[in-house]
């Protein structure tokens, strides 16, 4: 178990340096936004594993709601986590491209917006698991994830709409149609490597949340072990 | 004996529930100060002309019954938590959808009261006047409504289970309720200025109480038996 990790994990460093060459070397220079458009190649691929991650979430939650089984937890948990850190990479990455190409940090776009409203909804589910108590933790935290997940067709279709009802206040044309084949290669191997990379993570809070969990076990047999002896 | 049905045990655990606010009218009372607070403050913050509040009003109206409905809501379940009545819910044979569907519909009185007193007081304050029909208002205010309530009596019991519950219940209220928030705003705002057609939102503020309805329905069963 623990050669395969590492085998994975030098895979996946393996895959990152790859991707970096692809992605600030060989991939061509855009025509009109020059070398700051490369960070697209790390700001898609990273919003692609978030949305993924955020399915998983919902999965593990409805798992965990029929079967009760700890793992499922121990997966919702990891895959929000690691979800939310991926979709604060997207929100980061993309103000960091736009002030050079719109001239703006910010708008309030449908795509950025309901980007944001689904970072929201699962840091709230971080919160709540958070600052929940005692054993009832994973079917309140399983009943929030399910609500944030039916919750996204409903945010994207409000701020289309929303949107779509007043002028766009900017410019500049996003990323154009159609990439360029290289560009599509240094694409595709920034998912896989992210895609990876977002994997080990989960794999990591994975085990780390099924410790936890078989720790409090322990505890509480430990507690009640006394207890009995106690009372003999 | 036949055992009684989900309605008349909502009906019952309902009627419960209003005599209880009758006699203490706890949650009520301090909704509506909070309400009429926040009105006070915006209207300190913003000096408009007739014209731009009815651009504005719309959100801030929602925005302070969004507030006060948070009130209410805390005090939804705290009520139960003294002398166990949860356990005993808990243990009851009762539908616990019945419960829910209670504490839903109360919720849902409550604000609606607040509503009727706090509308006229936005009329009078913003010097308000619809350009649209004003029944398409009321469709807007009766699905808005559920909207807050269904989704914020569930969330308050997933809350209570919580350290400093009081704060937890809008940090995740707030998130899941951004479309719907949208919805009762943009189309309050479309039907006082007269300028777009509302039905959108209102068709997306129906889609938005029918799934949440459901999906609150289903999983309020293993929130209330969670250990």
């Amino acid at each position: 178990m623990k050669i395969l990790f590492n085998v994975l994990a030098v895979f996946t460093l393996l895959l990152l340096g790859y991707g970096f060459c692809q992605a600030m070397y060989i991939a061509p220079t855009e025509a009109t936004m020059g070398d700051v458009q490369r960070i697209f190649y790390y700001h898609l691929p990273s919003a692609w594993v978030a949305f993924l991650l955020f399915f998983v979430n919902f999965l593990a939650s409805c798992w965990y709601l029929t079967r009760r089984s700890p793992g499922a937890d121990a997966l919702a948990l990891a895959s929000a986590e690691v979800g939310v850190s991926f979709c604060t990479i997207v929100l980061i990455t993309g103000p960091i491209w736009a002030r050079p190409i719109w001239g703006i940090w910010w708008t309030w776009d449908a795509r950025l917006t309901s980007t944001l409203v689904l970072w929201l909804i699962y840091v709230s589910y971080l919160v709540l698991r958070h600052y929940a108590t005692g054993g009832q933790v994973p079917v309140l935290a399983a009943a929030l994830g399910i609500f944030g997940f039916v919750d996204v067709p409903i945010v994207y279709m409000a701020i289309r709409w929303f949107r779509t009802q007043h002028p766009q206040p900017v410019i500049g044309g996003g990323q154009g149609t159609g990439l360029d084949h290289t560009m599509w290669v240094a694409v595709l191997w920034n998912l896989a490597a992210f895609a990876m990379l977002a994997l080990m993570f989960v794999l990591i809070r994975y085990r780390q949340a099924l410790d936890e969990h078989a720790l409090e076990e322990a505890h509480a047999q430990a507690s009640l072990d006394y207890e009995t002896e106690g009372a003999q | 004996m036949t055992s009684p049905t989900l309605w008349a045990i909502t009906r019952r655990s309902l009627v419960k529930d209003l005599r209880l606010e009758w006699r203490s009218k706890d949650a009520i009372n301090s909704m509506l100060f909070f309400a009429l607070l926040v009105v006070v403050i915006f209207s300190f913050g913003f000096d408009p002309t007739a014209e731009e509040s009815r651009k504005i009003a719309g959100g801030l109206l929602w925005v302070a019954i969004l507030f006060a409905t948070v009130v209410a809501l805390n005090q939804t379940w705290t009520r139960e938590l003294r002398n166990q009545v949860l356990d005993a819910y808990r243990l009851s044979p009762a539908p616990p959808q019945a419960l829910f569907l209670s504490k839903t519909i109360g919720n849902f009185l409550f604000v609606s009261i607040l509503e009727v007193l706090m509308v006229p007081l936005f009329v009078v304050f913003y010097n308000l006047r619809s350009v649209g029909p004003v029944w398409q208002l009321l469709v807007v205010a009766l699905l808005a409504t559920w909207a807050l309530v269904v989704n914020g009596t569930f969330f308050a019991a997933l809350s209570i289970r919580t350290r400093s519950r009081e704060i937890m219940l809008p940090l995740i209220l707030f998130p899941i309720s951004i479309p719907a928030l949208l919805a009762m705003v943009d189309a309050t705002t479309s039907i006082l200025t007269g300028d777009n057609s509302p039905i959108f939102w209102i068709r997306l503020l129906a889609v938005y109480d029918l799934v949440f309805t459901t999906v609150s329905l289903i999983l309020f069963e293993p929130v209330l038996n969670a250990e």
